[in-house]
């Protein structure tokens, strides 16, 4: 089944390909064995951030702002408009420069790496709105995501008789991304243009080719944003599944009971600045959290 | 299905098909005008060689365009200037060495002809490279500003006197400055078919041609042959391009097209696909300069003006960016309506009415119409001028296009960009597909 042509090209991913994806229904054992750090295993905190400062001209973004999240955890990043929450994303993933301040991913110092270098170190984003790529169907879109293709080579794309491993490895991916279609319940579409698809589709699509990438950690930036109640209810399933599986999440979200009930740990930003963090009881018994929801203080 | 259903698809063959089809009826056109209108064989035959000629660059142009705009969303309007370091080089390269007395003023470094269509490539990509790396890190219409400059830059360059002879590893060699540059080297069609010991056969192929055309067949069988192995060249970059965009290294192509950032976010080191892209489209421009000027005798810096990048660009949105088949045909439609036809039509006219004499400027073209209304001169005086009315016409399909099928010709294409077809890969969905006795076997 796995050819080692196939494999041995592929340094960063010397795993299972079939195995690496989480199948539908049954709950596999956590199956993204990372090389040398799997979700569970190495540090207790994936990501570390530290200091971290972002101006734009006179405004502090963020300021000053530390936290962590633990593995395996389901961690809610909440403030009010202009806490400096999506900031504070692109700052960790790299789309962003940050002024000070330092980001920390397993153990390694990933500041001001390149996006597409963190995305490769297994932490990878979701958008606020929904950057499907639209005039790519469902397919090609989740196709796209998974790492170390060969055909990613234009050489081995074009020569013949290199094509096959990347044909081969393409039937591959194919079975491992119809495995993400079923688990989201996505097949109808799957021939669809992107573009056509409804809101909360494109978040499902969004998702799932986040997690074609053998994510560690998905960082999503308001995955619940214009999707209805029911596809909503779906999404925090495939959340809480994934979540079981040892995925890491950390979530950006402006509804407050969505985060409390959902959430073990919530880390509230305020002006750029952390303004506490704790269990979703705590934070709902806090104060200042309530004083900074309401305007009250400043 | 989201997919418009169009002619494309009930034309035996596939893609394939329908370009053979489009071009046949191009032909089928070209000749019953002709024959209809009484043009000579050799005439006849003439035109088809220099229409397929045509048919043949802007095609191979429009593909190489279609990498770089249509799958990666790159905005080059620089194309000429690759066009032009690629017949410049391959000159520099493959010119025989200077000899005094000779007709050229500059000789070259003498090495075969292949080498320097290589060289021309290569340059020709090379210069991509220089310029898409400060720019590609900018948004998309910086590098269109830069290309387009470069291209002008690309022409002065050899236009100017500084470059117009120089010594290279002890040797006279130049780009001939504004009076061009004389392309002495062994004919491209000859050396081809000594290549493979063929030159002989071909002679013997040309004297058969005796029988249709009685005198002096060569230079039409040459034109009518070269533009068949331009057709091969074509077939060769329709190939090569449709490899690279059905396969996952076109797919990061389109992301990037579609999202950069999304691209990115996902773990593609975008840089670096765009810069290949972009390279490989100048490499391919390059040699599509090379092939269309090679079988010239000379070559002038000022034939490559930004006007032959806008064709380019008019054949790629007749085709519509994004599909390589599109592009093929997007070339060929514009070589054979909006380029090659005014000036067909301007000649078949001219052999119909042979003593119409243009009126020489647009007031005594009018003037009769109004005193005596009598259309003829102003007739004549519009055949005249067709080259220049030509670029109004382009402009005006140019504006139906964006404003009726901005999406090209043959309407909103799903050309997916995968190595395999991109369908369910289980058929085993039981739901939906069971009870019938074909299945009921395999089943089990």
């Amino acid at each position: 089944m796995s050819d080692p042509d196939v494999t041995n090209a592929d340094s960063d991913t010397a795993r299972d390909p079939a195995g690496s994806v989480p199948g539908a229904e049954t709950t596999h054992s956590p199956s993204l064995n990372l090389g040398s750090s799997g979700p569970g295993v190495g540090e207790e905190y994936p990501l570390q951030v530290d200091g971290l400062r972002k101006t734009f001209g006179g405004i502090t973004a963020v300021d000053d702002a530390s936290f962590r999240v633990a593995r395996g955890s389901l961690t809610g990043l909440i403030g009010p408009n202009g806490a400096g929450k999506s900031t504070t994303f692109n700052l960790i993933t790299g789309m962003l420069q940050p002024d000070a301040g330092t980001v920390t991913f397993d153990g390694e110092d990933i500041t001001g790496q390149k996006p597409h270098a963190i995305a490769n170190k297994g932490l990878v984003r979701t958008f606020q709105i929904a950057r499907e790529l639209q005039e790519m169907t469902v397919l090609e879109n989740l196709m796209l995501a998974p790492k170390g293709q060969h055909g990613e080579a234009l050489w081995r794309s074009v020569t013949p008789g290199f094509r096959d491993h990347v044909v081969e490895q393409e039937e591959e991916l194919l079975e491992r991304v119809w495995d993400v279609i079923e688990f989201f319940d996505i097949d109808h579409i799957a021939d669809e243009y992107a573009g056509n698809l409804s809101g909360g589709q494109r978040k499902l699509l969004e998702l799932a080719r986040a997690l074609l990438t053998d994510p560690d950690m998905l960082l999503l930036d308001e995955p619940f944003a214009g999707v209805n109640p029911s596809l909503e209810k779906r999404l925090l399933e495939h959340i809480h599944e994934l979540r079981e599986q040892g995925y890491t999440f950390l979530l950006v979200e402006h509804d407050m009971d969505l985060i409390m009930e959902n959430c073990e740990r919530v880390i509230v930003l305020h002006q750029g600045q952390v303004l506490t963090e704790g269990s979703p009881d705590e934070i709902q018994a806090d104060e200042e959290v309530i004083e900074a929801y309401l305007g009250g203080n400043v | 299905m989201s997919v418009r259903n169009d002619v494309a698809e009930r034309v035996p063959g596939g893609d394939a098909g329908l370009i053979v089809a489009v071009l046949l009826v191009i032909y089928a056109a070209y000749v019953l005008a002709g024959v209809g209108l009484g043009y000579s064989v050799r005439g006849q035959l003439n035109t088809i060689g220099v229409l397929t000629f045509y048919i043949g660059v802007f095609a191979m142009l429009a593909l190489a365009l279609n990498l770089q705009w249509g799958y990666t969303g790159l905005f080059n309007i620089g194309i000429v200037g690759f066009m032009a370091v690629g017949i410049y080089v391959m000159a520099l390269v493959s010119k025989p060495l200077y000899e005094s007395g000779g007709a050229a003023q500059v000789g070259g470094l003498g090495l075969p002809l292949i080498v320097g269509i290589v060289a021309g490539m290569a340059a020709a990509a090379l210069l991509g490279a220089v310029i898409a790396l400060p720019a590609l890190r900018l948004r998309a219409d910086y590098l269109a500003i830069v290309t387009i400059a470069m291209s002008e830059i690309v022409r002065f360059s050899f236009l100017s006197g500084k470059l117009q002879q120089f010594q290279l590893l002890g040797e006279r060699v130049g780009f001939g400055g504004g009076s061009g540059l004389i392309l002495d080297f062994t004919n491209p069609l000859e050396a081809f078919f000594q290549f493979f010991g063929l030159w002989d056969a071909y002679l013997g192929f040309v004297s058969a041609f005796e029988v249709i055309i009685p005198n002096n067949p060569k230079p039409v069988v040459d034109g009518l042959v070269y533009g068949v192995v331009l057709l091969g060249f074509v077939a060769v970059y329709f190939w090569l391009l449709k490899r690279t965009g059905e396969s996952p290294f076109g797919r990061v192509l389109k992301a990037i097209r579609e999202d950069e950032d999304v691209a990115n976010s996902l773990g593609k080191n975008t840089n670096r696909f765009k810069i290949k892209a972009f390279m490989l489209g100048c490499a391919l421009m390059g040699l599509a300069g090379i092939l269309w000027l090679m079988t010239s005798g000379a070559v002038t810096p000022n034939f490559f003006r930004p006007r032959i990048t806008f064709f380019i660009w008019i054949a790629l949105i007749i085709g519509g960016a994004g599909s390589n088949t599109g592009s093929v045909l997007g070339g060929a439609v514009f070589a054979a309506l909006l380029y090659q036809g005014p000036r067909y039509l301007k000649n078949l006219i001219d052999t119909v009415i042979p003593n119409a004499d243009a009126p020489s400027g647009f007031g005594p073209a009018v003037s009769p119409l109004i005193s005596n209304f009598d259309p003829a001169p102003l007739f004549f005086y519009t055949i005249d001028s067709v080259r220049q009315l030509q670029l109004v016409f382009m402009g005006l399909v140019l504006i139906w296009l964006m404003h009726n099928r901005p999406e090209g010709m043959l309407g909103h294409r799903k050309e997916t960009a995968a190595g395999i077809p991109l369908t369910a890969p289980r058929a085993s969905e039981p739901a939906e597909t069971d009870g019938d006795d074909a299945g009921g076997g395999s089943g089990e």
